[in-house]
């Protein structure tokens, strides 16, 4: 176990540094419109975005309001447009930001504001139980359904998606269409598509089928640049799209 | 582990500046395997402390990332009032619940069996509970408790933060009942917690809002961590001995005569008050581990 060792770099001193946040903040109880404020705070240089809210919030003031569970990028609820860009707070090192300059923090666009970066994810959630997000299969098993490494490869980059919106809040199409289902539902259609013990594949290929199925994905790659567990999402999209044509391949 | 981890930053042993941590080194292992098996806990060491698990030891410390013990069930899922007086209609599974399929450690992944086997079972027993079960008569006042709890929280302006009693809390488990333990510092820990409970009493909130107030969420949340801190804290003092999870420096082997038992902890007006109950042994002795 000692060979490597020698090879640690200290970690040194972890430096701490001003910044600057304009946050977009909107009470539904009392602002007409949304307005930018802002906070300056001392973080240190392994500080996440995510920290900087906090240190807002519990020590400047406590009526800022965002959602937030894990703080290490697992559950998908801290999505926020952070300098223009939808990420996670809590995968968001400042330092990788330029701190030269404010930095900008905005709820996610496309879904009602219900209080500063709080969105209502109600139609978001809906579209992704639209396409029948679970296993459907025929048989009551009495043992486990076994599945080639192979076949299991075939759908794991759509396993890994955490359901935080980024993709579906950064698609220019989803902001002016509403009714789209959006990246993250094809996302986790495709998950159960390509799933070599699912049978409901026509079912959901037909679903994604319809006027705002697949076919309105305009082929921006702002949802695979969004999310924060590096899934293809326009590569799945593509091939629920060639599944629709062709079949389940 | 865990254990053998806190020994080591204990006796000086630990890494980086402060000495807080060990050096976890997959270097041996293949960058496919790696990506194959631990694709999640790599990308951590990547993105929050700028670390390559290919070719760079991990710093690594032990953290708690589950509750033992909880609202007391039986395997219907039934939250249990005392050893064995059911509440009819209240079911409790998953980590707030105690079911005790863990025995005194839960090894890794069986909170997921705990979620499956007894998320289910109640479940099937709700359903049917409530096919024959009659509407009780609700007082007038039923919510009368809890706006008034929650209402006093939203107009506090006392001057303590939220933040820094949660913070002085979380220090004192860290430290004093975490992965070992004494009568000292449990006694320590309980100590804190009445400090803190008094200062509780003088909390601050500033979202006046009715809205999504999640400044009012977190203080409200804060007093049942109080809680949930001092039972935790208490029954570990009673229990001399060590067992499973809980290791007790001052009394270092494991005493079935007094201890083969859960402990029952009931809330009384000004404090806790500590009951056993017998453990049922069936197909598997518990044994001593050896290794
Ligand atoms: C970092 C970490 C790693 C872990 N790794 C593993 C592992 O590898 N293997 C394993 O088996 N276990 C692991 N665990 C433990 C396991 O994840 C948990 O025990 C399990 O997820 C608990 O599930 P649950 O459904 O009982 O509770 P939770 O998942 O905590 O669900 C409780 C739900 O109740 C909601 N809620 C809370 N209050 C209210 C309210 N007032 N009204 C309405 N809803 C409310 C919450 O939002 C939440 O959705 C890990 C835990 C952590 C923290
Ligand atoms: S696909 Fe990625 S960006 Fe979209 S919801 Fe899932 S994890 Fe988030
Ligand atoms: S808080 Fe869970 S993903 Fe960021």
């Amino acid at each position: 176990m000692s060979t490597a060792v020698e090879s640690v770099k200290e970690i040194a001193e972890v430096p701490s540094f001003q910044v600057t946040l304009f946050v977009r903040r909107f009470d539904p109880e009392n602002d007409a419109e949304p307005k930018w404020q802002d906070f300056d705070v001392t973080v240190f240089g392994t500080d996440r975005v995510l920290d900087a809210l906090h240190k807002i919030k519990w020590e400047l003031d406590g009526s800022l309001t965002f959602r937030r569970s894990c703080a290490h990028g697992v559950c998908g609820s801290d999505a926020m447009r952070i300098n223009g860009r939808n990420r996670l707070a809590c995968k968001t090192l400042i330092k990788d930001l330029d701190i030269t300059q404010p930095i900008y923090v905005e709820p996610i666009k496309g879904l009602k504001v219900e209080k500063d970066l709080v969105v209502d994810m109600n139609p978001f959630y809906q579209a992704y139980r639209d396409v029948k997000p679970f296993l459907i299969a025929s048989d009551s098993p009495t043992k486990e359904r076994i599945q080639s490494p192979e076949d299991r490869a075939r759908f794991d980059d759509t396993t890994k998606c955490i359901l935080c919106a980024a993709c579906t809040t950064s698609c220019p199409v989803f902001w002016t269409d509403n009714q789209y289902f959006g990246p993250a539902a094809i996302v986790n259609a495709h998950r159960f598509i390509f799933d070599s013990r699912d049978e409901a594949a026509e079912v959901r290929l037909d679903i994604l089928n319809d006027k705002e199925g697949v076919w309105r994905c305009r082929t921006t790659f702002n949802c695979t640049e969004a999310c924060p567990r590096g899934i293809e999402v326009t590569k799945a999209i593509a091939e629920v799209k060639q599944a629709v044509l062709r079949g389940r391949a | 582990m865990a254990r053998a981890m806190a020994n080591e930053v204990r006796e000086g042993r630990g890494a980086g500046p402060n000495k807080d941590y060990v050096l976890l080194d997959l270097t041996h292992l293949e960058p496919a395997v790696i990506d194959a098996k631990l694709p999640d806990i790599t990308e951590f060491a990547r993105t929050y402390l700028g670390v390559e698990p290919y070719t760079e030891p991990v710093p690594v410390f032990p953290t708690a990332h589950y509750a033992m013990g909880g609202i007391p069930t039986n395997i219907k899922a039934e939250v249990l009032r005392d050893n064995d007086t059911v509440v009819p209609g209240l079911y409790a599974a998953g980590e707030c619940a105690c079911v005790s399929v863990h025995g005194a450690n839960r090894l890794g992944t069986n909170s997921l069996l705990d979620i499956n086997v007894f998320g289910k079972r109640a479940g099937i027993y709700a359903v049917e509970y409530a096919k024959d079960a009659k509407f009780v008569d609700v007082p007038e006042d039923a919510i009368a408790e809890t706006v008034k709890l929650i209402e006093h929280m939203r107009n506090a302006t006392g001057t303590e933060k939220i933040a820094v009693i949660r913070k002085e809390l979380q220090d004192t488990m860290d430290k004093n009942a975490q992965v070992y333990r004494t009568e000292e510092s449990l006694n320590e820990a309980l100590d804190k917690i009445k400090e803190l409970r008094k200062r509780y009493e003088h909390i601050q909130v500033q979202d006046r809002g009715m809205r999504f107030n999640t400044d009012l969420l977190e203080a409200i949340e804060l007093g049942f961590l109080l809680d949930l801190a001092e039972v935790l804290a208490f029954t570990a003092r009673e229990r001399r001995e060590s067992r499973g999870g809980h290791f007790r420096e001052d009394y270092e082997t494991r005493d079935d005569e007094k201890f083969m038992v859960h402990s029952m902890a009931y809330k009384t007006e000004s404090d806790i008050k500590i009951d056993w109950k017998p453990v049922t042994i069936t197909n598997y002795p518990p044994m001593e581990r050896k290794y």
